[in-house]
């Protein structure tokens, strides 16, 4: 445990000094994480201005409020995962991170940490900026709070498992890019990015609740906002669960079958 | 005459590079493919809870996504991939090659890449096109189509200068091949007019980063919601910054060093 502590402490701090070398890449990235919800906000609040206001339920203020809390859970959740085990695999960078002695999911880890403590810098003062701006309807309840951070640290963790496992496929797959293409859209769509979930026609809401994306964004933005009720918030929580146990049992997998395939492609 | 013979060497050139790796148009036609139903699904979404947004019908919206298709394919297909190039060049030295040749060498250097399975972005584009022009077919008229490829030159002229400008940076710093990425990823505002935006967001997209001319303008145009105040502004700008652009070029090459020094 000691040693593991040590590990990401040294891990924090190569990637604090790996990170300030590229800043304009970081605020690129940033760029459309608050530039994506701006967009749909402005789409969805000129459909409620065209129907007095208010549409499928959402106000002005309640769009604003959902799109607001849609860009910090997409901002504490999204990783790099796919797009660097590409490289990892195709450019063999993966064999200097093998020759340590410990998981290389723990460098990653402690790298999605410190990316988003670093980059809260920029985002705090976005989302304080679009609050002005679009001034956004948002009355949590202590309660509400409290569920809400812990589907968000359950979202967190079950994003960064799903893309990292998603990411292994590189082992067997050349061009990532198709793949990430596949999951940006569904994730775009089937997490609620572009439109509140209750807004999709019923079918694809049902799907919505049996897929992972619900869980991974859409479902602690929807807890802060008062759109769950307890129960519907403990079955949620509890799918967010289900999920986390069933990603990590097929990271497992993946990752030795993936692991003897890599040796072979090495030699 | 030179400048079209050249041309089409570059094209021909790329495209037997290209013909060596055709899994890449299938993998292409699949990652076009999912940009069309992401796009449609948006529309789908939308136009289920209104009959307009912001003043535009859905056949309307569907021109705007064909000329978003069909300037994203432009860029991707030889000016994006031309100036990542120059970056590169200017980085490793080996602008050097095209400065010796006796050709203008901002023509070589904007059309040296061609990348060409982005064709499939290019013919989705005017495919989408097509239908939205049926749809609408009993209001378009001569002068609308007229203005509508005045607009889209014009807007091709904007892009292609602020793209220019953006890739000259890298004669002053190493660190920018990135750079070119602030315009893809400011250019995903362009499927939806930029009229429903903020006031901010619109200047922005007018005056920072011209999408507004490279794509609603010329939709605009088309469907008739632009008036010629829209075109002749675009045609103004293009003038404006194609001249601009020009000059920073110069002056960029000015302080190119080359390898050998």
């Amino acid at each position: 445990m000691k040693m593991l502590l040590d590990v990401y402490r040294a891990q924090f701090k190569a990637v604090l000094e790996e990170q300030f070398q590229y800043r304009v890449l970081m605020a690129i990235g940033l760029l459309w994480l608050v530039l994506q919800p701006v967009i749909y906000l402005a789409v969805w609040s000129a459909v409620a201005r065209a129907h007095g206001g208010s549409v499928g339920g959402y106000t002005l203020a309640q769009f604003a409020a959902y799109f607001l809390a849609i860009m910090l859970a997409n901002h504490l959740t999204f990783t790099w995962a796919l797009v660097y085990w590409e490289g990892r695999v195709r450019r063999g960078l993966l064999s200097p991170l093998l020759l340590l002695p410990i998981h290389p999911i723990h460098h990653d880890i402690a790298a999605t940490l410190m990316y988003k403590l670093m980059t809260l810098v920029v985002i705090l003062p976005a989302a304080a900026g679009l609050v002005v701006a679009f001034r956004p309807a948002l009355h949590p309840t202590p309660w509400m709070v409290v569920a809400f951070l812990s589907a968000l640290l359950l979202a967190t963790a079950l994003r960064f498992l799903v893309e990292w496992t998603l990411g292994l496929l590189a082992f067997w797959v050349t061009r990532m890019s198709a793949v990430r293409q596949l999951y940006a859209v569904a994730l775009l769509f089937l997490s609620g990015q572009v439109a509140p979930l209750s807004l999709f026609p019923l079918p694809v809401q049902t799907a919505t609740v049996l897929l992972p994306f619900r869980w991974m964004v859409a479902f602690p933005v929807d807890v802060l906002l008062g759109h769950e009720t307890a129960g519907q918030t403990l079955i949620g929580l509890a799918a967010q669960g289900t999920w986390l146990v069933l990603t990590l049992a097929l990271l497992a997998i993946a990752w030795r079958a993936g692991l003897r395939r890599y040796a072979a492609v090495g030699l | 005459m030179t400048y079209v013979r050249l041309l089409r060497l570059f094209a021909r050139l790329s495209a037997l590079n290209d013909l060596a790796y055709r899994t890449h148009f299938v993998v292409q036609v699949f990652e076009s493919l999912l940009g069309l139903i992401a796009a449609l699904g948006g529309l789908a979404l939308v136009y289920a809870r209104t009959a307009t947004l912001g003043g535009w019908r859905p056949a309307e919206l569907l021109a705007v996504l064909g000329v978003f298709f069909l300037v994203s394919g432009t860029i991707n297909l030889v000016i994006q991939p031309s100036m990542q190039r120059l970056m590169e060049d200017v980085w490793l030295g080996t602008l050097d090659f095209i400065l010796t040749t006796p050709e203008d060498a901002q023509f070589l250097v904007s059309v040296q890449e061609v990348q060409l399975w982005k064709l499939v972005d290019v013919a989705l584009g005017l495919a989408l096109l097509g239908v939205a022009m049926l749809r609408l077919g009993a209001h378009l008229g001569f002068g609308q189509a007229v203005a509508f490829i005045i607009g889209l030159l014009a807007g091709g002229a904007i892009v292609y200068s602020f793209l220019l400008v953006l890739a000259t940076c890298s004669f002053w710093t190493v660190r920018a091949p990135n750079i070119l990425a602030i315009f893809q990823s400011m250019y995903e505002a362009g499927r939806w007019p930029i009229s429903i935006y903020p006031p901010w967001l619109r200047a922005t997209l007018t005056f920072v980063v011209p999408i507004g001319f490279a794509v609603t303008v010329p939709a605009g145009a088309l469907v008739g919601h632009q008036g010629w105040q829209g075109i002749v502004g675009a045609v103004a700008l293009a003038g404006a910054l194609l001249v601009a652009s020009r000059w920073f070029w110069t002056m960029g090459l000015r302080h190119y060093v080359g390898a050998s020094a």
